[in-house]
């Protein structure tokens, strides 16, 4: 049986946290690249030239991309022929803790809904965990900001509300979010499964590729006119209007009860911070 | 594009119109929910408002030898009904991100102030045009402590103007 040390672990996960939050992915900055080129001028354009300016000065290593360094989300799939002598969330917390403190990245945690006093290291952080098959540890990490995460929505629709039920709660969920989530944005949706289900597969869509498509032909249809009528809103970039409102539509499924059709919407920020490690 | 110093004299804001570019200079306080809600209950203001800039951010801690951290704006609808008062106490110029309510944009234009709107997310861009900072109220909260910050070209759109005028588009 194959063993990963704790430290491990904690080394890599810390360091993802730092490369994210300086650091967009390739796909992510030629499509802001694309996007200001696409964009015909005017303040909408001059936002897009300024996100794009935003991520070479904090590739520098010096300042965040943004002052939301986010909640840490991990999705981590566990091996079931690997052995782990720790606690998996244990280690991600010290992870956290030492990214956010030593990085000097924002601390936006706080311990109670009402009481709201700050845990002061950004921990905890938010764990998924699965057991698969094999000896690997494949960790999924982003950090996500609140004014993107507090303009998502779960519904569960009649199943005969259908597809164009579907595009509806998705569409108008974006419009009501207007400028708020720091458009543009990517949206990710969870199609079946159940509450929870839903969200988490919304979640998790956020992780695909931009360029990636769904292997489902109704689904990746599904994902090319979601982003045609939410451009075609044209709430455009921080909502002064223009055509580039929405970069990518990830739409995952999974099978669910015959009486239901729940969908979830996960609203990304152009701030797309995430990054995959096998160990 | 047109420069303006802050803080404003009111004569200086009927001159901006909604989609205009801004860079800003001068003293900005940052203040955000909380701040808000505490200075709202202070028995006497402990912040100089009259032509006052407030700027919704909660920065990321400063790296060694630096001012600040990634600055940019939050979200400014939550701060619509906190901030009616302290426009009516003087505060001019508020920067932020996002829309806001109607019935904040009647109080804004009922006491002759503008919302500006920085570019969200753009958090290390706005940093470099921060050049100094100092702490001035509510060091418990932390990142959204009141600080004044002294900007030079601080890049900003006119979001809505004195007269009414509005540069959000679709959506809400």
């Amino acid at each position: 049986m194959r063993t990963i040390t704790k430290e491990t672990v904690k080394k890599q996960v810390a360091d993802i946290l730092l490369d994210i939050n300086h650091r967009l992915g390739p796909s992510m900055i030629s499509a802001l690249e694309r996007a200001r080129d696409e964009e015909a001028g005017g303040v909408a354009k001059a936002i897009l030239e300024d996100l794009v300016e935003n991520q070479s000065i904090a590739a520098e290593g010096v300042f965040p991309l943004c002052q939301d360094t986010g909640t840490v989300v991990v999705f981590a799939n566990v091996g079931n022929r690997l052995h782990l002598p720790f606690s998996l969330e244990e280690a991600i917390d010290e992870a956290v803790r030492k990214a956010y403190l030593e990085g000097h990245l924002r601390q936006s945690m706080v311990s109670h809904p009402f009481k709201r006093a700050n845990t002061l290291d950004n921990t905890p952080a938010i764990l998924h965990t699965r057991i698969v098959d094999g000896d690997k540890l494949h960790l999924k990490i982003a950090v996500k900001g609140a004014g993107s995460e507090n303009m998502s929505r779960v519904g569960i629709l009649k199943p005969t509300d259908g597809q164009d039920g579907v595009v509806k709660f998705i569409v108008d969920t974006v419009n009501e979010a207007g400028g708020r989530p720091c458009p543009p944005i990517i949206v990710g949706v969870g199609l079946g499964g159940n509450l929870e289900k839903s969200a988490l597969l919304a979640k998790e869509a956020l992780f695909r590729d931009l360029d990636d498509e769904s292997p489902d032909e109704d689904i990746a249809r599904l994902e090319h006119r979601l982003m045609d009528e939410i451009n075609a809103l044209e709430i455009g970039p921080m909502g002064v209007g223009g055509k580039k409102t929405c970069l990518a539509v990830k739409v995952n499924t999974f099978p669910m009860h015959m009486a239901s059709l729940p969908v979830a919407v996960n609203i990304q920020c152009h701030a797309a911070r995430h990054k995959e490690v096998i160990l | 594009m047109i420069r303006l110093s802050v803080p404003v004299q009111t004569a200086n804001l009927e001159q901006l119109k909604a989609g205009d570019k801004v860079l800003v200079s001068g003293t900005l306080y940052s203040a955000r929910d909380q701040a808000h809600s505490r200075l709202l209950k202070e028995k006497e203001m402990p912040l100089e408002l009259q032509g006052a800039a407030i700027y919704y951010v909660g920065p990321t801690p400063a790296k060694e030898g630096r001012i600040i951290g990634a600055s940019g704006p939050t979200s400014s609808y939550r701060m619509d009904e906190l901030a009616v008062p302290l426009m009516e106490s003087g505060v001019k110029v508020m920067i932020g991100k996002g829309d806001r309510s109607e019935s904040f944009r009647e109080a804004m234009v009922r006491n002759k102030a503008v919302y500006l709107l920085a570019t969200g997310g753009a958090g290390a861009l706005l940093a470099s045009r921060i050049k100094a900072r100092r702490l001035l109220l509510y060091e418990d909260l932390g990142p959204e402590a009141v600080y004044e910050m002294r900007v030079e070209d601080f890049p900003c759109f006119v979001a809505y103007d004195i007269h009414g005028g509005s540069i959000f588009k679709g959506g809400k």
